[in-house]
């Protein structure tokens, strides 16, 4: 225990993160093996594993970097269709799925970070609300062209074609994207413990860059850029570096949801599914990476726990957004908490006080 | 002779973002917020034109302005209710808070509405302008677009310059702390923001829909999302910047669909969007900002 | 926007959350008990009750619901409805598939939108839950050769709608033999399945048959509010016919436009454009002369179809006419209920014996006649789950369709 005692507040902190992902998954990967969670739950499985790779990526740019990103679906949709692309292509020289989904992630990881090199670059010239909006444009115009996406394979291999799908060149083989049909009938081969990996991957990934030399080189650009810039810090750089690994876990974690369906459009990843990601990083606190996953799996599971009120729902879901914001914001609100949080913890510190007089070691 | 059309298209639907944009822009410059609900209040907007025309039977300009009457008062209502609750909150929690009052409308709206779509009557009855013998021809709506769009935007702009409520506006987006010092009511003046942003929404939902005859509880959200677009594009914050955004956004909508591509417009218009952020860093007409070291 | 939101902000936001998905689920939990045999058929429906494609969401929930009351109201099978929304998403369709599993569903009446229908179609297919589509169109629904070997016929799946193939070769066929038109402009949404299915075996036809294609413009729905672009350009290339494989709102618009540019070709849409007459508000002089194929008309005199659409108002509470989409969807839950009848089916078999019984009904010498084929004619199910009946051509004159002579 004294190792625990001894680590710095990050690393406790990061310990207990990764524990909760730990735990949570084994809870529900036993539950699910006895058939003691309803269909409904295990369906949701694989999409919260999912958002939840999105959600932390994301948290590195909107709450580490301290830019907003209004299209990161762009990155996600990227990585979804490269890694269906990918992972017919393999279908016949891999048997494994599991060899399988783990390459298409990869290869989409690689093209997502590509787009996100390409699309950085420019975007990193700006700031503020600017910055926000032209990864907006970016996120439509990725929707765009992907919807004019029209992608064939045949025993030559894979074809291109921004037109149709006549103009591919096909002999045989199947067509895999049909640009707005988008990519249809291919295997669902991920899995929840997949998932899981993939956000012990994510996670390891973004709290050790955190955690490290460029991390806090990130942090000092949020914080003050021209003090950043003074000792000697290439702002851009660290910026772009932000960027572009958020992108690259953003396309993995596409790549994980589109297997996870047989069906995905370019339609899915629009303007709404960027902001709902962005909603779950706000909620959970922004830099805060815990939070950010327990708000992407309850904000996940909430929407279909609304189901009983039918016609009301979505309603609901908006009422529900919009109070959380406001009973977490608003000064008077957080005032009585942290009265009441005073009053709690008062309690306990007396409590541990008497212990340590009776000689115990309760710290 | 079909670039002249394609132009005066682009002019009319660019007139309509340029109002949306004003919203957007007079509520971005004082609160510094990106009012997501915005695209979803020009919705209700047409509703409730739609409604006292075809369900009340009133005249289109009494209607007209029954709606923008019922929005300045939805606009109030939400301000009071969701915003001002968080003036002191993060930015971002009020982006989301708006992301929540968007859902909420138009949830609303499709549950007290319904989801078919209604055909919305053109408010404009006067027949259509033919130029050169016919070969061209500026239908009503387009006339009036474009004459609403001058109208409003000369009257913002004086109402900002000459008032002394403009003046106070244009103090309170300056900086609030030395307003508040001067006497300026902060809270009342970006409440008669939102007002006014509402009101305006009213009126370019009825020329949306007018122009482009469709009205569905999603009907605002895109042309939201352009406009606001268009509202950086110019310049957020600045109100020429605003109209200047969202005529040319139009007119590059219509150019890029008549000449390069029907497929890639969306692509070109936002690709457009890019490089002239690239090359004026704050919009065409928006100010520079120099950092304080 | 640097300002964080503190630990026990958060805290206190996602105890909130936390609080209303627990109330959330003490409600929703009361109907997962399958187990309990009882007599009613558990009848689940899926399609988009909110967002921007809940028109038809709704069209063919209360479709589906009037069939489901008159079902019960003879007498001899009982059936319950249970909708779930899926705001057109194949994820949230899914999750709605799941939901309705663990009510105990049977079978299963849906999903109205296409992409969605593709990936519940694939978890139905593995659960042998029996599926009939009242609208999702596209040949990937149901799966099978022509798609590929990856994507293996799911004999459980059919459609009550035409495909979206069989519409755009018929459409061009009917232009072709009709000479209702030499030079033919298109505007279909390349955002849309439905729209770019017709289109593309539209055009193929078209090629076949030589017939002169002068324009091909798109649009998509996130600017689905101008027309004037494409129009533009269809009169500059002097077609006298455009082809609208769309949905019949932004045709509204595309006539209005049109009208009021001075241009008028005439007009030919597909199924989805049946609703314009309906529309409430629309100047419905400016549909005089647009053809359509359609298998299902509202204003239809027949005894049947007007029974429906009082019916189907007062369920809906609307007092506009119902579109084809609940034309389908009641014609979905008429045509399960006859099945059913004739394959002895009870509600207390087990769902992969109801299953393969209703496959062995739908495509033996099964015979169902609808409201949305002709009357007097039937409709028949192939192995493919393509359904067989005739689209009619329809042409609006004095604001009511009239058959094309």
């Amino acid at each position: 225990m004294d190792k625990i005692r001894n680590m710095s507040r990050e690393s406790r902190s990061n310990f207990i993160t990764y524990g909760m992902v730990i735990i949570a998954y084994a809870i529900m990967q036993a539950l699910a093996s006895m058939h003691a969670i309803s269909s409904s739950m295990t369906g949701l499985l694989v999409p919260i594993t999912a958002y939840i790779c999105m959600a932390i990526s994301l948290n590195l740019v909107v709450g580490v970097s301290g830019e907003l990103s209004l299209g990161h679906a762009g990155f996600m949709s990227v990585g979804a269709f490269t890694g269906v692309v990918a992972a017919s292509a393999l279908a016949g020289a891999i048997e494994s799925t599991m060899l399988r989904l783990l390459l298409s992630i990869v290869i989409a990881g690689v093209a997502a970070a590509v787009a996100g090199i390409l699309i950085g670059i420019p975007v990193m010239r700006l700031r503020g609300d600017y910055l926000a909006i032209v990864t907006l444009a970016f996120g439509e115009i990725i929707k765009n062209l992907l919807n004019n996406l029209y992608v064939g394979l045949d025993a030559r291999g894979l074809h291109f074609s921004m037109t149709d799908t006549a103009s591919l060149g096909m002999d045989g083989g199947k067509v895999l994207v049909n640009g707005p049909q988008g990519a249809v009938g291919f295997p669902m081969i991920s899995t929840f413990t997949a998932g899981f990996l993939l956000v012990m991957f994510t996670l390891i990934v973004v709290q050790n860059l955190i955690n490290s030399r460029s991390g806090r080189a990130i942090k000092a650009v949020r914080d003050n850029r021209i003090a950043a810039e003074s000792v000697g810090i290439d702002t851009t750089k660290y910026r772009l570096m932000a960027f572009v690994v958020s992108a690259a876990l953003a396309g993995m974690a596409g790549a994980l949801y589109a297997q996870n369906y047989t069906a995905i459009v370019p339609k899915k990843f629009d303007f709404n599914t960027s902001i709902l990601i962005l909603v779950f990083v706000v909620l959970g606190g922004m830099g805060n990476i815990r939070g950010g996953i327990i708000s992407a799996a309850l904000l996940t599971i909430l929407p279909e726990k609304l189901r009983f009120i039918g016609d009301y729902r979505m309603l609901m879901y908006a009422i529900v957004l919009i109070l959380v914001m406001l009973f977490s914001n608003n000064a008077q609100v957080r005032m009585q908490i942290e009265a009441l949080r005073h009053r709690i913890s008062h309690r306990v510190d007396d409590q541990l006080d008497a212990q340590a007089a009776k000689g115990g070691d309760a710290r | 002779m079909s670039f002249l059309i394609a132009l005066i298209n682009g002019i009319s639907l660019g007139s309509v973002y340029a109002i949306i944009a004003l919203g957007y822009t007079m509520v971005y410059g004082i609160a510094k917020m990106l009012n997501f609900a915005h695209g979803d209040v020009i919705m209700v907007g047409g509703y409730l034109c739609f409604i006292a025309m075809n369900s009340l039977g009133l005249p289109p300009l009494v209607a007209i302005l029954l709606s923008v009457v019922g929005c300045t008062c939805l606009g109030i209502v939400v301000e009071r209710a969701a915003y001002k609750p968080l003036r002191q909150a993060p930015s971002l929690a009020v982006l989301i808070t708006a992301i929540g009052v968007s859902y909420f409308l138009q949830n609303s709206a499709l549950l007290i509405w319904g989801a078919d779509p209604k055909a919305f009557p053109s408010v404009a009855n006067f027949p259509s302008l033919k130029l050169l013998n016919g070969q061209l021809t500026i239908n009503s709506v387009t006339i009036v677009t474009v004459l609403t769009a001058t109208v409003v935007m000369v009257g913002l702009t004086l109402f900002t310059q000459r008032t002394k409520m403009g003046k106070a506006m244009r103090a309170c987006s300056e900086d609030k702390g030395a307003a508040q010092l001067m006497g300026i009511n902060v809270d009342t003046t970006i409440s008669m923001v939102f007002a006014i942003g509402s009101g305006l929404a009213a009126i370019a939902g009825v020329l949306l829909c007018s122009a482009y005859p469709t009205l569905m509880p999603t009907t605002g959200s895109m042309p939201g999302i352009k406009a606001f677009t268009a509202a950086v594009f110019g310049g957020i914050g600045s109100i020429p910047g605003a109209a200047l955004g969202g005529i040319l956004l139009g007119v590059i909508e219509i150019m890029s669909k008549t000449y390069i591509s029907t497929q890639l417009s969306d692509a070109i218009v936002f690709g457009v969007l890019i490089v002239v952020l690239l090359i004026r860093p704050a919009g065409l007409l928006g100010k520079e900002i120099r950092e304080k070291v | 926007m640097n300002t964080n939101m503190s630990r026990r902000n958060f805290l206190m936001a996602s105890g909130s959350v936390a609080a209303s998905a627990i109330l959330a689920g003490c409600g929703g939990s009361g109907g997962s008990d399958s187990s309990v045999a009882s007599d009613t058929f558990k009848i689940g429906g899926i399609g988009p009750v909110t967002g921007g494609a809940a028109l038809y969401g709704i069209a063919t929930k209360f479709g589906a619901q009037v069939a489901v009351d008159e079902v019960n109201a003879a007498g001899n099978i009982k059936m319950e409805l249970n909708w779930q929304d899926d705001e057109h998403d194949p994820e949230k369709s899914v999750n709605a598939y799941n939901n309705l599993k663990d009510w105990g569903l049977q079978i299963l009446v849906g999903t109205t939108t296409t992409n969605p229908c593709v990936a519940v179609s694939s978890l139905t297919n593995a659960d042998r839950i029996f599926q009939l589509t009242p609208s999702a169109s596209s040949v990937n629904v149901l799966g099978g050769e022509e798609i590929g070997a990856d994507n293996p016929r799911k004999d459980n799946v059919f459609q009550m709608c035409f495909t979206d193939p069989n519409q755009g070769t018929k459409s061009a066929q009917y232009i072709d033999e009709q000479k209702l038109g030499t030079k033919i402009a298109i505007i279909y949404n390349n955002a849309d399945a439905y729209s770019t299915g017709i289109f593309q075996k539209f055009q193929e036809e078209a090629d076949a048959r030589k017939l002169e294609v002068v324009s091909t413009t798109t649009f998509t729905d996130d600017n689905a509010t101008d027309f004037s672009a494409q129009l533009n350009k269809a009169k500059d290339a002097g077609a006298d016919l455009i082809f609208l494989p769309i949905y019949y709102q932004p045709a509204s618009i595309i006539l209005k436009q049109a009208s009021d540019m001075g241009y008028a070709p005439k007009f030919f849409g597909v199924d989805g454009m049946d609703g314009i007459l309906g529309l409430e508000g629309f100047d419905t002089s400016l549909a005089e002369g647009v053809m359509l194929l359609t298998p299902f008309v509202a204003t239809d005199t027949d005894e049947a179809t007007q029974a429906f659409v009082a019916a189907y108002k007062e369920a809906a509470k609307t007092e506009e006419d119902p579109i084809q989409f609940a034309a389908d969807a009641y014609d979905c839950v008429k045509a399960i209920a006859q099945a059913i009848d004739a394959a002895g089916i009870t509600p207390d078999m087990a769902t992969a014996d109801m299953c393969d019984k209703l496959i062995a009904t739908f495509t033996g010498d099964f015979e169902f006649s609808g409201l949305t084929c002709p009357a007097g004619e039937v409709m028949t199910w192939s192995e493919t789950g393509e359904v067989t009946k005739d689209p009619k051509g329809m042409v609006i004159e004095g604001g009511v369709y009239q058959p094309i002579a």
